[in-house]
């Protein structure tokens, strides 16, 4: 049976020592782990390290010629602590004290989080369907499809980002062009300068009206970049289920829906669920498709962490409070995969 | 209903189904194509056309012959500026240098950590995926002070191409260990051990036996690795300062102007830049499905 290792490690038994591994054993794997654990040390760890210090301080422009290996740069250059105690950033960052423009944290976290989990959803929903209809017997054409369908993800996303916003430009935007040319065709009468972007009225209202339009449109580019990873990753669990245990389940009496639950939904599951959580911290984090269509616009409503720490850093130049910022995201994820996880391996127990 | 027709009807109602797919797939492609066309090379095209009137390849020609007047060591004389050419090595140095980096540490370590047993094995591989969960955004400050006190010659290796290799090895190479981890997995032990009694060393098994069964996923991590290393502007626009290092995708971030962009030469450049990583993606597409274990699926 398929087994798996899923991102957190999850088996009881890592808390028993082996017994026949030793101190001198374990040097040799060290050195093969070495030069990567080394390079990781140096240009990502150490500056987190650094970041740490930094968010407890009010790190600014005029601190950066601050160097910690020469010491008579300190007096001058070093920053001043945080005020309270050092956690002032931390308490501005939370209680929305900052002097920025349509800043408020539990908004963003909020946005963030929805952002993340219907992407996901997409992704996943629609890679798995796609990739079932690729693999299904006799299907012409299949190479071609396979071959077009790597493009999304294959094209870098940053031109596929600004190749949306020029999408959605109110005036000379595809999108909009496209609604013109279906109302010619079929006599409809859609609006056609729809402000794809800056519309600051939510399309629905109730729950979901902190949602402006450009959720939406955001969305739309964001699962197109998104499926053709989630659809490979599927494909490859689909092509390793044996073709008996769907003939098994049809003498067992199953049906389509019957057989999808219950045969390939659980075989796929050990390859989808690491695919899923790499998916999630990706979507967290991904700075391209908000950044560069929406900028966060209107006012701030469609940005996520990520693009909020990099206006701090690049716009405003706050570098003690991007630093925490970056530290309170980089909880919020933990925490996030940590309940990812445990969800998908309640339902594992559930299923086996 | 006989199987025959039951199977046309099936066929037919997959082929509207994934038709659909490529129309909304090839829709962005297509918009971009026909704005490199546009030879009015206008803000915003005025028409929803596949080839627009007085369509010309003169976006291509221009983004591959002219220099770029806004990339010059010396901002008076043209002959320093930055070619397609110039550029296009820059990109392909930092792009091949990022995928060897990447394949050689991360399998490296990788094959520790599926092959032996030891002290700190799951702390080593948790602490890898939890370094991608940090946020890059904010650690450039610290990154650039660190990097800047690392002196490579004269010049502190944050200017230079390698230092730009190693910090987005950085950022590839959790993903390509636990990939290829995963992986390595799911070779027999046998074969290894079959080999170390006939005499192999460590490392002749590593390179007979491992290597070559692992083709799929080392291909994955080259590809995930060179992409990484094509596309990335931002860390490269904030470390480098010598315009002759500059690379294809931060000529193409330049193009982006505070008002106004040329947009057929944008689109242009983005299809030539876009080349190479499809056709890497259609070459090793037959490697992709298998490569791609993602945490390792064992059989």
């Amino acid at each position: 049976m398929a087994e798996i290792t899923t991102l957190a490690v999850k088996k009881p038994q890592r808390s028993k020592p082996d017994p026949g591994v030793s101190i001198k054993k374990s040097l040799l794997p060290w050195s093969y782990i070495a030069p990567a654990g080394l390079l990781m040390l140096v240009i990502s760890f150490m500056p987190q390290i650094f970041q740490v210090w930094m968010a407890f301080t009010d790190f600014r422009v005029k601190n950066l010629r601050f160097n910690i290996f020469s010491p008579e740069t300190w007096a001058k250059f070093a920053p001043p602590y945080a005020q309270p105690y050092g956690l002032g950033n931390f308490i501005k960052i939370l209680t929305n004290n900052l002097a920025l423009e349509n800043y408020d944290f539990w908004r963003l976290l909020a946005f963030n989080v929805t952002w993340t989990v219907i992407n996901v959803i997409f992704h996943v929903g629609l890679g798995v369907l796609i990739a079932m209809a690729l693999n299904s017997k006799g299907l012409i054409g299949r190479r071609i499809y396979r071959a077009l369908f790597v493009l999304p993800w294959a094209i870098p996303g940053y031109i596929t980002a600004l190749t949306w916003k020029n999408m959605y430009d109110q005036n000379f935007g595809a999108i909009n062009f496209l609604i013109a040319a279906i109302n010619n065709t079929f006599g409809t009468n859609f609006a056609t300068n729809i402000r794809w972007i800056g519309e600051t009225t939510p399309p629905i209202g109730g729950l979901l009206s902190y949602l402006p339009l450009a959720f939406y449109a955001l969305l739309m580019a964001n699962v197109w970049l998104g499926w053709p990873f989630m659809t490979v990753v599927a494909t490859g669990a689909l092509q390793s289920i044996p073709e008996e245990l769907y003939e098994a389940a049809v003498i067992d009496g199953a049906t389509g829906w019957a057989k999808f639950w219950n045969v390939t939904v659980p075989m796929i599951r050990p390859a989808m669920v690491p695919a899923m959580m790499l998916g999630t911290i990706w979507t967290f984090n991904n700075f391209n498709v908000i950044y560069f269509i929406s900028k966060g616009d209107p006012f701030g409503r469609t940005d996520i962490l990520v693009t909020q720490a990099f206006k701090l850093v690049f716009e405003q130049r706050l570098y003690g409070v991007a630093a925490a910022f970056s530290i309170i995201v980089f909880f919020i994820l933990l925490a996030f995969t940590l309940f990812q996880n445990r969800i998908t391996k309640a339902t594992e127990a559930y299923n086996a | 209903m006989p199987r025959k027709t039951k199977d046309i009807l099936k066929q037919i109602g997959l082929q509207i189904f994934l038709l659909a797919i490529t129309v909304l797939v090839m829709f962005p492609v297509m918009w971009i194509f026909s704005m490199a066309l546009d030879s009015r090379n206008i803000d915003k095209p005025l028409d929803l056309t596949l080839i627009p009137p007085g369509a010309s390849l003169k976006a291509f020609t221009k983004v591959l012959t002219e220099p770029f007047n806004l990339l010059c060591s010396d901002p008076g004389n043209v002959r320093s500026c930055m070619t397609f050419g110039t550029l296009l090595a820059n990109s392909l140095l930092v792009a091949l240098g990022t995928s060897l980096l990447s394949v050689a540490l991360g399998a490296s370590a990788a094959y520790a950590f599926s092959r032996f047993k030891f002290i700190g094995r799951q702390a080593g591989m948790l602490g890898f995926i939890v370094l991608l969960m940090l946020p890059a955004t904010a650690t450039l400050a610290p990154l650039y002070v660190l990097l800047s006190q690392i002196k490579i010659g004269a010049e502190p290796m944050r200017a230079t191409l390698f230092g730009l290799m190693v910090a987005y090895a950085s950022g590839t190479l959790p993903f390509a260990i636990w990939n290829l981890k995963g992986y390595f997995d799911t070779v027999p032990k046998e074969l290894e051990e079959a080999a170390l009694i006939d005499g192999a060393s460590v490392t002749q098994t590593f390179f007979r036996i491992i290597v070559p069964l692992a083709v799929p996923a080392l291909a994955v991590t080259v590809l995930f690795a060179f992409m990484a290393g094509w596309t990335e502007f931002v860390l490269a626009w904030t470390f480098l300062e010598d315009p002759s290092r500059f690379t294809l995708a931060m000529a193409l971030r330049s193009m982006q102007g505070q008002f106004s962009t040329p947009w057929s030469e944008f689109s242009a450049m983005s299809i030539l830049m876009s080349l190479p990583i499809v056709a890497l993606f259609f070459a090793l597409q037959k490697y992709l499905v298998g490569g791609l274990t993602v945490g390792g699926v064992k059989g």
